[in-house]
């Protein structure tokens, strides 16, 4: 009995390994590209946002990018940096993997980043460091989706147009939290009733929100990720300032990953984003009828960004015919950014960050009562982030 | 500040306490009792809000979500005892660690694959999403107040069924004089078995409660535990009425210390070293308080291990 048991657990512990250990049904010629993102834990609704929309690029192209047969290995860093650079090691110096992408999150890229760049390309779907944006620039590194503070400079540029004069502006006291004020008071010009920085696992914002309606400022601004966002925005709106204080924010606490949790509390909201669900180009068509097919759900920014990943990398494989082992060639292929992006025009800078228009949303309800965004202006055309003139790219 | 805002942000910490209080009860009645250190204690309250929320969706009554999320808390937590924790009393606080914490793992992948990685909707029944003018002019949502008289409610059954009812005798006794009481006969497998259920009703109550003002995501647990682990520390380890005490003290000293600092700090500070002051200063309040109790009373405020 108790040997049946042991063998029993023995086997069930051995399964997972078995997983990694099967041979790969792909055609032997099919390009490898590494996809590390998180899909474990509080973020793994984003990761599987952008491996979804990267896979749907590839089964929309019939399981190819480029016209060359690809196979998408995807693996989970678990928000985990250390797990992010091992899992890099084994994909790139095991696997010789050639091309990677995927990570969300910006401290699991940083601790990435040497691993990969001195031997692959890195197209970034998400995180955008300054880090890498600026004299740590690299020419194996592309980032298709942002800078890191560029949406929040956008919010910062639209407030500014619409001529709020208070605003109290909030975020999580750690890194990326103080970036996102510094990025949007670059381009805020009125007055900072108030920056607060909230913990960054903290779960009750009633006493901010009390202070903010004592405040009575004619604008917040909110910088919170995930679930912080998501505490946020309901108990903003049980507390009734919802319709009496206009809500901004990136996009990222306002789009498809939010909207299923909040509900009608995030109605009314305004937030900055390089794409959205409504813009009329062609690609973006195709792209929201094919998503919402395969997968059930409205696509997300980050399945966005993700699709674009696959076709930017597509359009490279395209022009290398396939051929992802000279660097330098493959680069330049990449830089060239010839693809059809859902987001419409868009090129790379000298630093292989975007320049792109960044769009304002506001949350309401379609047609058919479901949340969605809808585009209400431009806060910026052809933006470039601040850091570009540091880096020596050509 | 002017008295109305003094009100509120009192009763904001008296919110938070409470939701601590009902996490931090089972926690330390499974420490008291059984000297097992539960970390799966949160996987409970996540259970009792993803339960809660589907129920309440499905069926559209509040009510009949909170009972699932009781029952659901309760189910896991008998299970868990039954499968796992009985195997552990024996041993190490380190080895209980450590399999409890498989158990977040376990539990964190079953609820992706049940409702996906995205976080689900909850909010409050439509009857308490306004809000109650208690003073003039400060008007204050109605499922906080609803919230605060739970905890309330959940702690006077505490106390009742601790302080007045021969389990809660037995309970007192196996805190102290565990073995002792095995010598007397009493059947210490169902009374810790119950213990457990009690710990578990009591988190998934905290779960269904916080689903319609916090995010009911995988992992919401983790996040709630660490300061659930605080209060217990602070009330002293095994006693329920210091984890009340202490997290009404942790809930107001956490509310209180983000509501005042900003604004004091900007009375003595130029205004962006001000800021970030006050969010350093702000974001070890709760830990600072607990270094203070621990110097004056290394035990906690009411350790139940005389």
């Amino acid at each position: 009995m108790r040997t049946t048991r042991r063998s029993i657990l023995a086997a069930t512990a051995a399964l997972p390994a078995l997983g990694l250990a099967r041979p790969a049904i792909a055609q032997p010629e099919a390009v490898k590209i590494g996809m590390i993102t998180t899909l474990s834990g509080p973020g793994a609704a984003l990761g599987a946002d952008i491996r979804d929309g990267f896979n749907l690029a590839v089964k929309n192209a019939g399981g190819r990018l480029g016209g060359v047969a690809v196979e998408v290995v995807v693996a989970d860093d678990g928000l985990r940096p250390e797990n992010g650079r091992a899992i890099a090691e084994r994909m790139v110096r095991r696997e010789r993997v050639q091309v990677l992408t995927g990570i969300v999150f910006s401290n699991v890229l940083l601790a990435v980043a040497p691993v990969v760049l001195p031997a692959a390309t890195y197209v970034s779907a998400n995180a955008g460091p300054s880090q890498l944006a600026g004299e740590g620039c690299h020419a194996n590194y592309f980032n298709v989706a942002w800078q890191n503070d560029n949406l929040h400079e956008a919010v910062g540029q639209y407030m500014t147009q619409q001529g709020v004069r208070r605003a109290f502006i909030l975020a999580p006291n750690y890194p990326a939290g103080r970036d996102a004020l510094t990025g949007f008071k670059r381009f805020y010009k009125g007055e900072v009733v108030s920056e607060t920085y909230t913990r960054l696992d903290q779960l009750d914002y009633a006493a901010e929100l009390a202070t903010i309606r004592n405040a009575s400022p004619e604008a917040v601004y909110i910088f919170l990720p995930g679930g912080l966002g998501i505490n946020f925005i309901k108990q903003y709106a049980a507390a009734g300032l919802r319709g009496r204080i206009p809500l901004y924010g990136p996009g990222f606490s306002f789009d498809q990953d939010v909207f299923p949790a909040v509900g009608e509390d995030a109605l009314g909201c305004f937030n900055a984003a390089q794409w959205a669900l409504d813009l009329p180009n062609p690609a973006n068509r195709t792209f929201v009828e094919t998503f919402e097919r395969e997968y059930g759900r409205l696509p997300s920014l980050y399945a966005s960004q993700g699709y674009d990943a696959a076709n930017l990398i597509g359009s490279a494989l395209a022009a290398t015919r396939g051929d992802v082992s000279d660097r330098a060639a493959f680069a330049a292929a990449l830089k060239r950014a010839d693809f059809a992006s859902v987001r419409g025009a868009f090129r790379f800078g000298n630093n292989n960050h975007p320049i792109q228009t960044i769009y304002m949303r506001e949350v309401v309800r379609d047609g058919q009562g479901r949340i969605v965004n809808r585009t209400i202006g431009v806060a910026f055309e052809n933006h470039q982030d601040a850091y570009a003139a540091l880096c020596r790219l050509g | 500040m002017d008295p109305s805002l003094l009100l509120e942000q009192t009763l904001n910490g008296l919110t938070l306490g409470v939701m601590l209080f009902l996490l931090a009860a089972g926690l330390t009645l499974i420490f008291g009792v059984m000297d097992v250190i539960n970390l799966a204690h949160g996987s409970l309250y996540m259970a009792g809000a993803f339960a809660s929320a589907a129920v309440t969706a499905r069926t559209g009554s509040f009510a009949a979500g909170v009972l699932a999320g009781i029952a659901v808390g309760a189910a896991f937590a008998l299970v868990l005892e039954l499968a796992l924790i009985r195997r552990l009393y024996a041993r190490a606080h380190l080895d209980q660690v450590l399999a409890t914490f498989a158990v977040i793992l376990i539990a964190n992948e079953t609820v992706k694959i049940l409702f996906g990685p995205q976080p689900i909707f909850a909010a409050p029944p439509p009857a308490l999403a306004g809000s109650v003018e208690l003073l003039p002019g400060v008007p204050y949502p109605a499922y906080r107040l609803v919230i605060i008289a739970v905890g309330l409610l959940a702690a006077l059954f505490l106390w009742w069924l601790i302080g007045r009812t021969r389990l809660g005798m037995l309970i007192r006794a196996g805190t102290t004089h565990r073995c002792m009481v095995q010598a007397l006969g009493v059947n210490i497998e169902v009374l810790f078995a119950f213990v457990f259920a009690i710990g578990g009703a009591l988190a998934g109550l905290a779960g269904a409660m916080a689903g319609p003002i916090l995010a009911v995501q995988v992992g919401m647990g983790e996040q709630i535990l660490i300061l659930a682990f605080v209060v217990v520390v602070i009330g002293g380890l095994g006693s329920v009425r210091g984890a009340f005490l202490a997290a009404l003290l942790v809930g107001l000293t956490d509310t209180m210390s983000r509501a005042l600092l900003p604004s004091l700090m900007r009375d003595l500070l130029p205004p962006a070293a001000a800021d970030q002051v006050a969010a350093n200063l702000g974001s070890v309040a709760v830990y600072l308080l607990m270094a203070v109790v621990l110097a004056v009373r290394p035990r906690g405020l009411f350790p139940a291990h005389g």
